[in-house]
């Protein structure tokens, strides 16, 4: 982007704008399923207030959101649910996958849970932590904005 | 006055004493095994007698031991509000008949811990109204919590999404 001031306008690719626009304001999708949706819940409080950086709207309909933030230990059974939400979400979409349990199963190492939620959705972001501090969440949000920013996906 | 665990030793003895197997008390907790065969009966009686009146059940559990004179054992936590006491009552179950009389009609509360022993054990509660799984996938086919069963499950068994 430049811009001039002399002549009064702005130059930028349409790219570079559509991304600016939609990096600073990601309307997350709380997919919350268990204890990480706790933080997740303080990440968007008062206290840590993600709408510093635009996400505050957190909406519980899929087909208003763009960034789906899995927040939680997600079970064979539940997969399909996640998929399902995740496919009604409309494009572009980005994917937050939340704690150790979406990452990589967890500490739950069993027939029961799926050992990584990559393995039937396609992941942005991973954040570290059982359950990662807000700022490690909100630092993940940062990222992801950068990562949108470069238009990669 | 007796105190309610003697009361309730004896009176079981007096009327199901050929049915009981073995009465334990570790740690405090008193343990009475009994044959299946006289379950519904001595359940009836436990909610039914005034002085006993165990009047809640809350919980169910199953129990695989893999010995080789019994394979499962069923445990019904019994509680009675008015008498503030509890004890377990318990069931040996060989693996060749797997079946074992519902409470259901004693203890309503139970539908759904007696459906929990069967998703994860696959012990068969007879006259329970509605036997369904009740956590894993309804078309699983496996019995997660027998020894035989690996921790990981058995790949493809639940079928992921598409990525
Ligand atoms: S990562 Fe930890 S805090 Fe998060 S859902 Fe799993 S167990 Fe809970």
């Amino acid at each position: 982007m430049g811009l001039m001031d002399k002549d009064g306008f702005l130059t930028t690719k349409l790219d570079t704008l559509l991304n600016w626009s939609r990096k600073n304001s990601l309307w997350p999708m709380p997919m919350g399923i268990s204890c990480c949706a706790i933080e997740m819940m303080s990440f968007a409080g008062p206290r840590f207030d993600v709408s510093r950086f635009g996400s505050e709207v957190f909406r519980f309909s899929p087909r208003q959101s763009d960034l789906m933030i899995v927040a939680g230990t997600v079970t064979y059974k539940m997969a399909k649910v996640v998929r399902k939400i995740y496919d009604q979400m409309p494009e572009p979409k980005w994917v937050m996958s939340m704690g150790a349990c979406a990452s990589s199963g967890g500490m739950y190492r069993s027939y029961s849970v799926v050992q990584g939620i990559d393995l039937f959705i396609p992941v942005d972001i991973y954040v570290a932590g059982c359950p990662p501090r807000p700022e490690n969440v909100l630092n993940a949000l940062i990222e992801l904005q950068k990562k949108i920013a470069r238009n990669e996906k | 006055m007796k105190n309610i665990k003697q009361k309730l030793i004896e009176k079981l003895k007096e009327n199901y004493g050929t049915s009981i197997e073995s009465v334990v008390e570790f740690q405090g907790t008193l343990t009475i095994t009994v044959g299946k065969e006289k379950l519904k009966d001595i359940c009836t009686f436990l909610r039914g007698d005034f002085d006993l009146y165990f009047d809640m059940c809350k919980d169910i559990v199953g129990v695989d031991y893999q010995r080789p004179d019994f394979r499962f054992e069923v445990v019904y936590n019994l509680y009675s509000i008015k008498n503030n006491f509890r004890f377990l009552l318990k069931i040996k179950l060989q693996e060749t008949d797997l079946h074992i009389p519902s409470v259901v009609d004693i203890w309503p509360g139970v539908n759904w811990p007696e459906r929990e022993v069967y998703d994860f054990f696959g012990i068969i509660f007879d006259g329970h109204p509605d036997l369904r799984r009740i956590y894993m996938p309804e078309d699983f086919e496996y019995f997660p919590l027998r020894k035989e069963f690996p921790l990981m499950g058995i790949p493809g068994s639940i079928p992921l999404p598409r990525k």
